[in-house]
């Protein structure tokens, strides 16, 4: 039921545990429990809303950047992830395999504001060997959703 | 009257057995629907899913590849080995593809072929009631009788005494479908047993429409066939549009018999030809690719049934727990409106479109049909109009 519950919320974090007892049988109670429990344990991280922000004319700047690292004996790509990981520019980190280590997503209000994260933070950080920053142009699809022309609900009148 | 030409009643040309056919109460009701504003409707049997990518996908490409022809009549041979592949991987029910198994322009069309292939004029077929509307007009339209039998208040399983007492020398046909369009009824195997034993006792065929076998909660979904003695005497009905969701693409099929299903396929090859090449190669990918969507697809009909079922509950309308399909079909008799009036009524006063169980059949008197393959938005928004409009009615 743990998993079913969190399904549900990651599909849409605002269900309350009312409308989530109706749709899996258990009682409120046990929902509630069971997602205290599961935020206690991390198993739920945070809850947000995916924002279009390209619809609004303050939109944030997004770049992907990939970088190349050499990793250290003890640590590996740990030491220098968990650097990384720690500047506010950086909303989302992943180590990769492939022609590079790291894939991080960064956040700016300007363009100058990543560029200047690059190359004042990021690149000279010791252990990067280098960077290479692609600037997000379009967003079309994200966290599972396509932003825009989804498809409407088509069905006609029909008997059956 | 615009119908009056070349001083003769146009309408006087039209069949007698047409002219007899009871409209479809659906109709009559979605046209009320349709001239309404802002409703939110309840009342639409089809999945609110549009079909997986990856299915769309096949056909777009095989259209590119120049897939534009028609096929053989029976239907693709690699769509039937797959149906076959599907039907032994899941029941362990064995088919020959060549020989057994009809491709059809979706369930429909092979309900129509089974009716024309094994009835004579006025020969009788028994079905079972509240039932899915083209039951009976199949029937009639094959020069047959249908003898309309209800089934059990309170499971809406069919009850075999009541078949057998049907029974007459005239009776061709035994018509079940299970899970049952629109109560959501799952026939148990028990009663699915006795059934056959009355269909083998007195000799008659069972055209069993499966076609939300794949939709099923928590309980087991028995294809007939599968029981002793009955793989022979049973015409299987099959479909893609509920499960995979691909109501537009037109594909169904039917395993029975070779003699049967070669009556159906000589009438098939006359008036189809064959099913859409495009849905057909949709339908092959289904089956080999599409088990995945299929489950995430019922686990989430899964919520919303259990959510519709505790919501109508709660309201006060007795409910029968559904364990297929996307239906629940609640008494509305403590309103003591009849299922048109409730429907009706409902529809004025609170703009929420469900359809009246007699459209079903006399036996669907006194019960609305719910579809929830609809938003849950949708559906929690419908229930507390339903609650509003109960207590009105109070
Ligand atoms: C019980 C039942 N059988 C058959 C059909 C027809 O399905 P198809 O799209 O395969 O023609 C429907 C559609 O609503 C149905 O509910």
């Amino acid at each position: 039921m743990l998993n079913e519950v969190l399904k549900i919320l990651e599909e849409d974090a605002r269900r309350t545990p009312d409308d989530i007892a109706a749709m899996t049988g258990l009682k409120p109670e046990e929902v509630s429990s069971i997602i205290k429990k599961a935020e206690e344990d991390r198993l739920i991280v945070k809850y947000k809303a995916i924002v279009n922000w390209s619809k609004l004319q303050d939109e944030h700047i997004l770049a992907l950047i990939e970088v190349k690292t050499s990793p250290e004996k003890e640590t590996g790509f740990d030491a220098i992830a968990e650097t990384i990981a720690r500047y506010p520019q950086v909303n989302t980190l992943y180590l990769v395999s492939g022609t590079y280590d790291l894939a991080v997503i960064a956040v700016g209000k300007t363009l100058q504001e990543i560029a200047s994260f690059v190359t004042q933070k990021l690149a000279p950080l010791e252990g990067v060997q280098s960077t290479a920053t692609h600037f997000l142009l379009k967003k079309y699809k994200e966290d599972g959703v396509i932003l825009e022309g989804g498809e409407e609900n088509r069905r006609q009148s029909v008997v059956l | 009257m615009s119908g009056d030409v070349l001083g003769t009643d146009i309408s006087s040309f039209v069949a007698r057995r047409v002219k007899d056919l009871a409209p479809s109460g659906i109709r009559k009701f979605f046209d009320l629907v349709a001239s309404t504003q802002g409703v939110i409707s309840l009342s639409i049997g089809e999945p609110d899913f549009t079909t997986p990518w990856h299915i769309r996908d096949s056909a777009i490409q095989s259209i590119k590849k120049g897939y534009t022809m028609y096929t053989s009549n029976a239907g693709m041979p690699e769509l039937k080995e797959e149906i076959a592949r599907y039907l032994k991987r899941s029941y362990g029910l064995e088919y020959d593809p060549a020989t057994q198994i009809l491709v059809t322009v979706g369930v429909s069309e092979a309900l129509d072929l089974a009716a024309r292939a094994i009835i004579e004029s006025e020969d009788e077929v028994i079905i079972p009631e509240p039932c899915y509307v083209a039951y009976p007009a199949v029937v009639n339209l094959a020069g047959g009788t249908p003898v309309l039998v209800p089934t059990d208040s309170s499971t809406f399983e069919p009850v075999p005494e009541i078949i057998e007492e049907n029974v007459t020398s005239r009776t061709k046909a035994i018509l079940i479908g299970s899970p049952a369009n629109p109560t959501g009824a799952v026939i148990s195997r028990r009663v699915l047993e006795e059934i056959a034993d009355i269909s083998i006792a007195h000799n008659l065929i069972v055209l069993s429409d499966e076609i939300y076998a794949r939709l099923i909660y928590g309980a087991e979904h028995v294809p007939i066939a599968s029981l002793p003695g009955m793989k022979e005497r049973t015409v299987l009905l099959g479909g893609f549009s509920k499960a995979y969701a691909m109501t537009g693409w037109r594909i169904g099929y039917a395993a029975g018999n070779r003699n049967i299903i070669s009556a159906m396929t000589k009438i098939h090859q006359y008036t189809i030809m064959c099913a859409p090449t495009m849905g057909q190669v949709g339908a092959i990918e289904a089956l080999r690719e599409a088990d995945g969507d299929v489950s995430s697809m019922v686990e989430d009909y899964n919520r919303r049934r259990l959510f519709i079922v505790n919501g109508l509950r709660e309201v006060g309308l007795s409910c029968p727990e559904p364990r297929g399909a996307f239906y629940v079909f609640p008494s509305i008799r403590e309103t003591g409106l009849t299922s048109d009036e409730f429907a009706e009524k409902l529809l004025t006063a609170e703009k929420v479109a469900v359809v009246p169980g007699v459209a079903f059949g006399q036996s669907g008197e006194g019960h609305v049909r719910c579809c929830y393959a609809t938003s849950l938005e949708d559906i929690k928004e419908a229930l507390t109009r339903i609650d509003r409009f109960i207590h009105q009615q109070g």
